[in-house]
């Protein structure tokens, strides 16, 4: 039994080797590796020559060797404040070991560490608050897609509101947002940060319409065939939401999920900015506002850091709309 | 059997176009269809004959007029009236199980148990000889495989009148003619009451207890009942030879091609609704047609 499984699978490994050898053949390897790699070499050139023409009051503009040195710079200083933080905890330790070996009956203290935060705790609070931003978002707006999709009166109700918010930019928003939380989120021991709330908040009004968009044009443009199939066999309103509408209407609902959530990450730095939320877009202020000779080339690693972050969230998406999706055989790109 | 089980009195209906006048598809179409008859509407493209079958499934509201089922007025679409649709419209995310499943839960969520249900789905889908691909998607299936899954849901709703709306229109002659033949034992074994709508005048006649052959459109009605009293059971390659049988053949086709000239011939012709004279069509285009159909019904007699 084992070994008729082995002597089966024995030629589709073999096959899979010949493919991914296939794969790896020289010349399809100088096809498709070279091409991006002449980009970005050419691309690094350009921005070396043109940082050594550009001064500004904080110095020359840095190019990739000053920005790859802020790299290791911000690395090391992640390192440093990691050690000093497990320091500061098991200093903490022994000395309310010490205490309590002395008297069994001792109040001690246990205190969190508040170190400044580096750059990669920066990068998890932008994170964090594009992801609540956006699920907040996308509570609302897919339902509301949904419902502006079957219903055309709604639709109708709807829209004016959707065109005229949807071009609104979040420095708009965002004072309102600040006095808004600031009057309503009164709570003695608050959860969440308000600067943390307002990020979020305006990153949520800002990436609401990719999605609602798209889903109400996915949901009113399901084949009429499949909708009258289901109007025949009289599916409940749920029903006919869940087994006709959702999946029909999947390839768009993540068509905006994705611009939404690229729309989501553009805002958010620039809400962190100004709401003074610890991510990646206070790093850059506060480099900004620093204006040491090492701020530009810390900037352009932010820069840079936002930008495969982002990348690698679209593709995130993309795996995900491959999950959920009910034909297998689409293209996605 | 009750003769005027599903009745149409006085339809008529207007699409809303956008323009300064609606647009007149139907009007005064009136027919009666007794229980467990067969009935093939044949028409040129655009007559109406699709509207036709979506006011009787209550997919369309008509405008004027109205249909009884069972002494009940239509109102809306039901199980009791299900639909074969032109393109199968099965949904492409479910198997073809889950696709009669969707239909069957709905219908029968009450009165049978699930092992009941199960079972239930499970002999549609044999008696249209599709227990092989239960649980393949639609896309994996053929065309002809889609439009038998398609009626497998239907008849899997025990309605009352089975709707079909051209179900064989895209399918090859030999998967067409088995088919026909699937449709004609299923009919005889339960007994359903049936409206099809058919462009193969073979398929017409072999098919049916009644034909209703529309005139053209716009303000489209019935033009004439043709009632084919061929003996059934009927064996497609006895007939073909059967005089009778080519004789209403040819009565339907002097009617579509002859009298109601085609949509060309037509536009060049009197006022619509009203008979058009037998010169309208060249006396060669007539039987050159006859022609062209007779020989595709051959591939599949052939079968
Ligand atoms: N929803 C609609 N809105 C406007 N006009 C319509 C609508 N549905 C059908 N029509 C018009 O009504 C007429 C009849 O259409 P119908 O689909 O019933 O024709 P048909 O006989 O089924 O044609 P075919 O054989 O090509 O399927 C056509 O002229 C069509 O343009
Ligand atoms: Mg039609």
């Amino acid at each position: 039994m084992a070994e008729s499984v082995v002597a089966e699978a024995q030629p589709v490994m073999d096959q899979r080797f010949e493919q991914i050898m296939e794969r790896i053949n020289p010349q399809r390897l100088l096809k498709v590796v070279l091409p991006p790699l002449l980009g970005i070499i050419v691309f690094l050139g350009v921005w070396q020559a043109a940082a050594e023409r550009i001064d500004t009051s904080l110095g020359q503009f840095p190019g990739p060797v000053q920005v790859w040195e802020q790299v290791e710079n911000l690395a090391g200083e992640h390192v440093r404040a990691r050690e000093k933080e497990a320091a500061f905890y098991e200093r903490q330790e022994a000395r309310n070991a010490k205490k309590l070996a002395a008297n069994p009956d001792a109040e001690v203290k246990w205190r969190d560490y508040t170190g400044k935060p580096v750059f990669l705790d920066q990068i998890w609070t932008s994170l964090v608050t594009v992801a609540a931003g956006f699920v907040l978002a996308n509570l609302v707006a897919i339902p509301l897609g949904i419902v502006c999709g079957l219903s055309s009166g709604i639709y109708k109700a709807v829209n004016p509101i959707i065109q005229v918010f949807k071009p609104v930019s979040p420095l708009a928003w965002l004072p309102l947002v600040t006095m808004v939380v600031s009057a309503t989120y009164t709570s003695e021991d608050p959860m969440f940060d308000k600067s943390f709330l307002n990020s979020a908040i305006t990153v949520a009004l800002c990436c609401l319409w990719p999605t609602l968009i798209n889903t109400t044009v996915g949901v009113a443009g399901i084949d009429r065939d499949l909708v009258n199939a289901s109007r025949v066999m009289s599916l409940s309103p749920t029903l006919h939401v869940r087994k006709i509408v959702l999946p029909a209407s999947m390839p768009m609902i993540f068509t905006g999920l994705r611009l939404s959530l690229a729309t989501g990450w553009m805002v958010l730095i620039a809400a962190e900015m100004l709401a003074q939320n610890p991510g990646l877009g206070k790093f850059v202020w506060d480099e900004f506002q620093n204006g040491s000779s090492d701020s530009l080339g810390r900037i352009m690693v932010a820069v840079l850091a936002i930008g495969f972050i982002g990348f690698a969230l679209d593709r995130t998406m993309l795996a995900l709309q491959g999950r959920f999706n009910w034909d297998k055989q689409a293209v996605l790109r | 059997m009750n003769a005027n089980y599903l009745e149409l009195t006085g339809v008529g209906i207007e699409f809303d176009t956008g323009g300064k006048t609606p647009f007149r598809a139907l009007q005064n179409v009136n027919l009666k269809i007794a229980e467990g008859e067969f009935v093939s509407l044949i028409g040129h493209s655009g007559c109406g004959k699709s509207t036709v079958l979506n006011i009787i499934a209550g997919l369309h509201q008509a405008t004027e007029g109205g249909v009884i089922l069972e002494g009940r007025e239509v109102v809306r679409p039901g199980p009791d009236r299900a639909v074969v649709f032109q393109n199968h419209s099965l949904m492409p995310w479910l198997t073809v199980y889950d696709n009669v499943a969707l239909a069957v839960d709905q219908v029968f969520r009450k009165s049978k148990t699930r092992a009941e249900r199960r079972e239930w789905i499970e002999h549609n889908l044999e008696l249209v000889n599709m227990s092989h691909a239960l649980h393949k998607l639609p896309a994996e299936i053929s065309g002809g495989m889609k439009q038998r899954v398609g009626i497998a849901r239907c008849l899997a709703m025990q309605p009352k009148v089975v709707l079909m709306d051209e179900p064989f229109g895209a399918l090859d002659a030999l998967t067409r003619a088995q088919l026909q033949d699937s449709l004609m034992q299923i009919q005889a074994d339960l007994g359903n009451t049936v409206v099809m709508i058919t462009h193969d005048v073979d398929e017409a006649v072999l098919l049916s207890d009644r034909i209703v052959m529309m005139s053209n459109g716009p303000a489209a009605t019935i033009g004439e009942i043709l009632t084919i009293d061929l003996p059934r059971p009927r064996d497609r390659l006895g007939l073909a030879e059967d005089p009778h049988f080519v004789h209403l053949r040819h009565q339907v086709l002097e009617f579509l091609y002859a009298r109601h000239g085609t949509p060309t011939a037509q536009e060049s012709a009197a006022p619509v609704g009203g008979p058009t004279p037998v010169t309208d069509v060249s006396p060669v285009a007539a039987p050159a047609r006859q022609e062209s159909t007779g020989s595709a019904e051959g591939g599949s007699e052939a079968a």
